[in-house]
């Protein structure tokens, strides 16, 4: 910490001395609070049992459930969530871009109607939980992984907006003055300065959220909207561990690589 | 002396890169619009459905806002319990996998597999197995963040220890102290800010994420989020969900201070 200066330097060590002793005192609280306030109910007679069925699971998975061309087996669920991660993301990455105008700040002044107000409505997207937005659109264009694709494309925004907004208020405007000194109009500000200065970010912050995408993609099927989420908590709910096995390591697969492609990618861009 | 204008291989005159990405998006962009089955028309047209669904939660029910208040308290609860416990394992495992403390390069590969596996579980799927494992409650909640937390945390602490200045670590080793002295005296004083503003950021993520846990039984507001949708009462929804919203953004606000503080 800084230190300030002070015309009563005799309290201010007194205070920078013993301030630790108030700082230990609130986290006492704080976990007392957060200990207390929660009942734990312990572990269930079932516990020991479940836990060995599913390592047991973990194991041996089901092997027969990797491919048998139903078009419902891991294979094509994982693409089919990958599809959804991919969609959303796209999409997503395109509303953003309004979005993230709106909310970057031009210049340093502390208050800010037009990004202030982009920013908290960013928030509110970002805050918005994606498994409700999921449940919402269920509603509108019925169970699948549709319903996925709106809910990933809608809830990036609140995150994707931010990063880009952030690419925006940081990216260097040497392009920008030289196409307006030599007489351009913002649209061509715009097509040759701005647009081409923030690309990579924007391509890459988009792979990031895509391996995000990717994630939230995988579980949203537990609540209905497509993808590997749904034959998921079918098999937990149904106890079919050995099922729940090969799903599990199918997910741990995808994400593996999906997250070691898009790593890749991204260092080529920046 | 040549004038000649360097010329451009015909890979970059034809743009052969850019339209063959631009390609590659747009087949990938029309077949997972196929396995989806996304249709344009379909949204639009029960969108009446969907904006009825939105005027019902733009009329929240103010008085089931003492019912959820002691659920909030719950769910903050368990996401600090959960962090402490996820960061607490997480220090001895950030401390293996750092390159600059341990040499074993084998040692360290090991560590960081489980860490990257650990790190590849969305927290919704591992709250559904500990829900199936220790009955549905917060327990399962927190065992679930705590799990959530250790792959995030145990990767950005490691990514810190490998940035310190090792010259302090130098002097110790110089003047013959043991590893843990070494650690205790050079390491953590160099770490300490910038470990529990990771902390901080964690518990920020643990607190937006264990809102949605309960969904699963996992304890929480979540339980009456689910309980709330499944009577289709949206007025109660809407309520959880602005209530949920003050709180993340009061401990964003708290934690994004303090980590101002801290750094």
């Amino acid at each position: 910490m800084q230190t300030t200066i002070s015309k009563k330097p005799a309290t201010l060590n007194l205070w920078r001395r013993w301030n630790w002793l108030l700082w230990i005192a609130v986290v006492a609280v704080i976990y007392t609070w957060a200990i207390t306030g929660l009942h734990f109910t312990g572990l269930q007679e079932s516990a020991a049992s479940v836990s060995r069925s599913i390592v047991h699971g973990l194991v041996q998975p089901d092997w027969s459930y990797v491919y048998n061309g139903s078009g419902e087996d891991l294979v094509s669920l994982i693409l089919q969530t990958l599809a959804i991660a991919f969609l959303g993301t796209i999409i997503s990455s395109l509303i953003s871009v309004p979005f993230a105008f709106w909310a970057a700040r031009g210049g340093k002044e502390w208050l800010h109607i037009r990004s202030g107000s982009g920013k908290v409505v960013l928030t509110l997207i970002r805050t918005f939980p994606e498994i409700v937005l999921a449940i919402m659109f269920i509603k509108a264009v019925g169970p699948g992984s549709y319903a996925g694709v709106l809910a990933v494309s809608i809830h990036s925004i609140g995150m994707l907006g931010k990063l880009f907004s952030e690419a925006i208020e940081n990216m260097d405007r040497g392009a920008d003055e030289a196409i307006t000194s030599a007489g351009g109009n913002s649209a061509q500000i715009f097509m040759l300065a701005t647009l081409p200065t923030i690309m990579p970010e924007f391509i890459s912050y988009t792979l990031y959220r895509f391996e995000i995408a990717v994630r939230s993609a995988s579980i949203l099927g537990m609540v209905g909207a497509g993808g590997i989420g749904t034959p998921m908590i079918f098999a937990i709910q149904t106890r079919n561990w050995p099922r729940v096995g090969i799903i599990l390591l199918g997910i741990v697969l995808m994400v593996l690589l999906i997250d070691s492609l898009s790593e890749q990618l991204r260092k080529r861009l920046i | 002396m040549t004038t000649q204008i360097p010329r451009r291989p015909w890979l970059q005159r034809w743009h052969v890169k850019p339209i063959g990405w631009t390609l590659i998006i747009l087949i990938l962009l029309v077949a997972s619009s196929r396995m989806t089955g996304v249709d344009v028309g379909m949204f639009f047209s029960n969108l009446g459905q969907f904006t009825d669904l939105l005027v019902r939660m733009s009329r929240p029910a103010w008085d089931y806002l003492p019912i959820i208040l002691h659920p909030l308290y719950e769910t903050i609860q368990m996401a600090i319990l959960g962090t402490t416990i996820g960061a607490a394992f997480a220090v001895p495992f950030a401390v293996l996998a750092a390159s600059n403390l341990v040499h074993n390069r084998w040692l360290r590969g090991i560590i960081r597999l489980i860490l990257d596996l650990v790190r590849t579980l969305p927290d919704l799927l591992l709250a559904a197995i500990f829900v199936a494992i220790f009955g549905i409650g917060s327990t399962a909640g927190v065992v679930t963040l705590a799990i959530f937390s250790f792959g995030m945390v145990s990767k950005l602490f490691y990514e810190v220890i490998e940035t310190i200045d090792m010259g302090p670590l130098e002097a110790l080793e110089s003047v013959g102290a043991n590893k843990l002295t070494i650690i205790w005296y050079a390491v953590l004083p160099q770490i300490m800010n910038q470990f529990v503003s990771y902390f901080l950021y964690t518990l920020e993520i643990n607190v937006r994420a264990s809102t949605v846990l309960g969904y699963l039984g996992a304890g929480g507001i979540g339980v009456f989020l689910q309980r709330s949708l499944n009577e289709f009462n949206y007025s109660q929804t809407s309520v959880i969900i602005l209530a949920t919203l003050v709180v993340v953004m009061v401990i964003d606000g708290i934690s994004n201070h303090l980590r101002r503080v801290l750094l």
